[in-house]
């Protein structure tokens, strides 16, 4: 089953997926995928990694990492399925990452790999895009890079984790204005997702509604407004979001 | 923490590294080294995760296994409205107030990359014991900041010494991310951190901000 929050006529609600993208509200309504203000799927701290693709250290000049190196993300940068994400002015590159995330659906300490996929209340997917002009040499990869308004979208949903019996072997594929620009399988990840619950909760609890967002793949490209990106998992979701120029963002900020 | 503070700092946890002259003195030789090439630029920011939220007089728990304990005497920023692109000259008027925040950590030997494993452990961040409103603290930049263990000064030094001043932060990192109501900017901490032990009382005091105690404990 898929699980979404949604913005309608003032209200926000949790709802079931159905076919088409349909959206069914507790009350038993059913809404169509246009009617609704798609919100981010969970609200908690992202831990995202980075590096964790062999193939994208490797585009990156990178060694891949023997620790993982994960960075945080707090609920001001995510946004949902169908929303805009601005791309400042006067940068030369900004890019996508299409990412698979596991979501916490209970308190997770010193949790055990065997047992990790048991503190899963499922998967979704994000967008990771970064802004490269902005990279410093401390805390890298730093907020200005990673943490930016609406700059994170997250969902559609959050599928079951029955639902996905192997997330060790999905594909990942990010398009352009419909054109195919990344892909690559979850099989390439450095550290798998029970590996990485391990290495968290090692050191601390993670929080229900906390996220974390695997990494990406080889394949990057630059974005401008105007721009339609889409990011599927297979069999998680495919995430619609559309770059917008900075002033358009922050003038239809202020009139809202 | 008090009823008021705990109502109204309720948002995400922001810290600022490096925000003292002394400190960024200190590595500056380093940081024109791999792997940061320079120093920085732009502020440099961390995120305290929620799991690290902790209270007036509650304990902090020493990681052990050979891992040393530092408490972070910091001065702490409590926005009070919704803050996107501000002017360094209007920032003041979207903070709700004051606190004292104890950022606990490991050691940060380097700062290199994002310090989740050193600064995101259960606990590592009491905030109290009060909000001090704007109106009851005429200067935010002139405040003696003192770290005590068991009753002994072991730090001290002034919120005059930032490396950039609240309006200057609020305006640098609303540019990019909009600070909300009840966020708190956690405006750094001064050189010379301390090792801290199970059984100390570790106290960080600020002037007309109070006194926040803690207790360590082992795991």
């Amino acid at each position: 089953m898929k699980h979404a929050r949604i913005h309608f006529e003032g209200e926000v609600h949790l709802a079931h997926v159905e076919d088409n993208n349909a959206v069914r509200l507790a009350d038993g309504r059913l809404l169509a995928e246009d009617q609704v203000q798609w919100l981010p799927p969970a609200t908690g701290s992202m831990f995202a990694l980075g590096l964790n693709y062999a193939d994208h250290a490797a585009e990156l000049a990178f060694k891949p990492p023997t620790e993982p190196l994960a960075f945080i993300k707090s609920p001001g940068t995510y946004t949902g399925h169908n929303q805009v994400t601005w791309r400042p002015d006067n940068v030369a590159y900004m890019h996508y990452e299409c990412e698979l995330v596991a979501v916490i659906g209970k308190p997770a300490r010193n949790v055990k790999r065997e047992n990790a996929l048991e503190y899963l209340a499922g998967y979704t997917v994000c967008n990771d895009y970064a802004i490269r002009d902005y990279l410093e040499n401390y805390y890298r990869p730093n907020l200005r890079v990673k943490n930016r308004d609406a700059t994170t979208p997250v969902g559609p949903w959050i599928v079951d984790v029955a639902d996905v019996p192997d997330p060790g072997n999905l594909k990942l594929r990010t398009w352009i204005n419909g054109e195919l620009r990344q892909e690559g399988s979850t099989r390439d990840m450095i550290f798998d997702i029970p590996y990485l619950i391990e290495y968290l909760s090692s050191f601390m609890t993670l929080q229900p509604g906390d996220m974390i967002a695997t990494g990406t793949p080889e394949g990057l490209a630059d974005v401008v407004p105007g721009d339609e990106v889409i990011v599927e998992v297979e069999g998680v979701g495919r995430l619609v979001n559309r770059i917008v120029s900075e002033a358009e963002f922050f003038s239809a900020q202020k009139e809202a | 923490m008090s009823r008021a503070l705990h109502d109204v700092a309720t948002g995400t946890l922001f810290g600022v590294a490096l925000n003292y002259q002394g400190l960024l003195k200190q590595r500056l030789a380093e940081f024109e080294q791999p792997p940061y090439q320079k120093p920085p630029i732009k502020p440099v920011l961390f995120i305290k995760t929620p799991n690290t939220r902790n209270q007036h007089g509650a304990d902090v728990v020493h990681p052990g296994n050979g891992e040393r304990l530092q408490p972070g005497p910091a001065l702490g920023v409590v926005i009070g409205k919704t803050a996107s692109r501000v002017r360094p000259d209007e920032a003041l008027a979207y903070v709700a107030g004051y606190t004292i925040v104890n950022e606990f950590s490991l050691p940060e030997d380097s700062y290199y990359r994002p310090a989740v494993k050193a600064k995101c452990r259960d606990g590592f961040c009491a905030i109290g014991p009060e909000l001090v409103p704007t109106t009851q603290l005429a200067d935010p930049h002139s405040l003696a900041i003192k770290l005590y263990v068991n009753g002994v000064i072991r730090q001290q030094n002034t919120t005059a010494n930032f490396v950039r001043n609240i309006p200057l932060l609020i305006a640098e990192i609303s540019e990019f991310m909009t600070l909300h109501e009840g966020d708190v900017l956690i405006t750094g901490t001064p050189e010379d951190r301390v090792d801290v032990q199970p059984g100390d009382t570790v106290e960080v005091e600020i002037s007309g901000l109070g006194r926040l105690a803690n207790h360590i404990v082992a795991e």
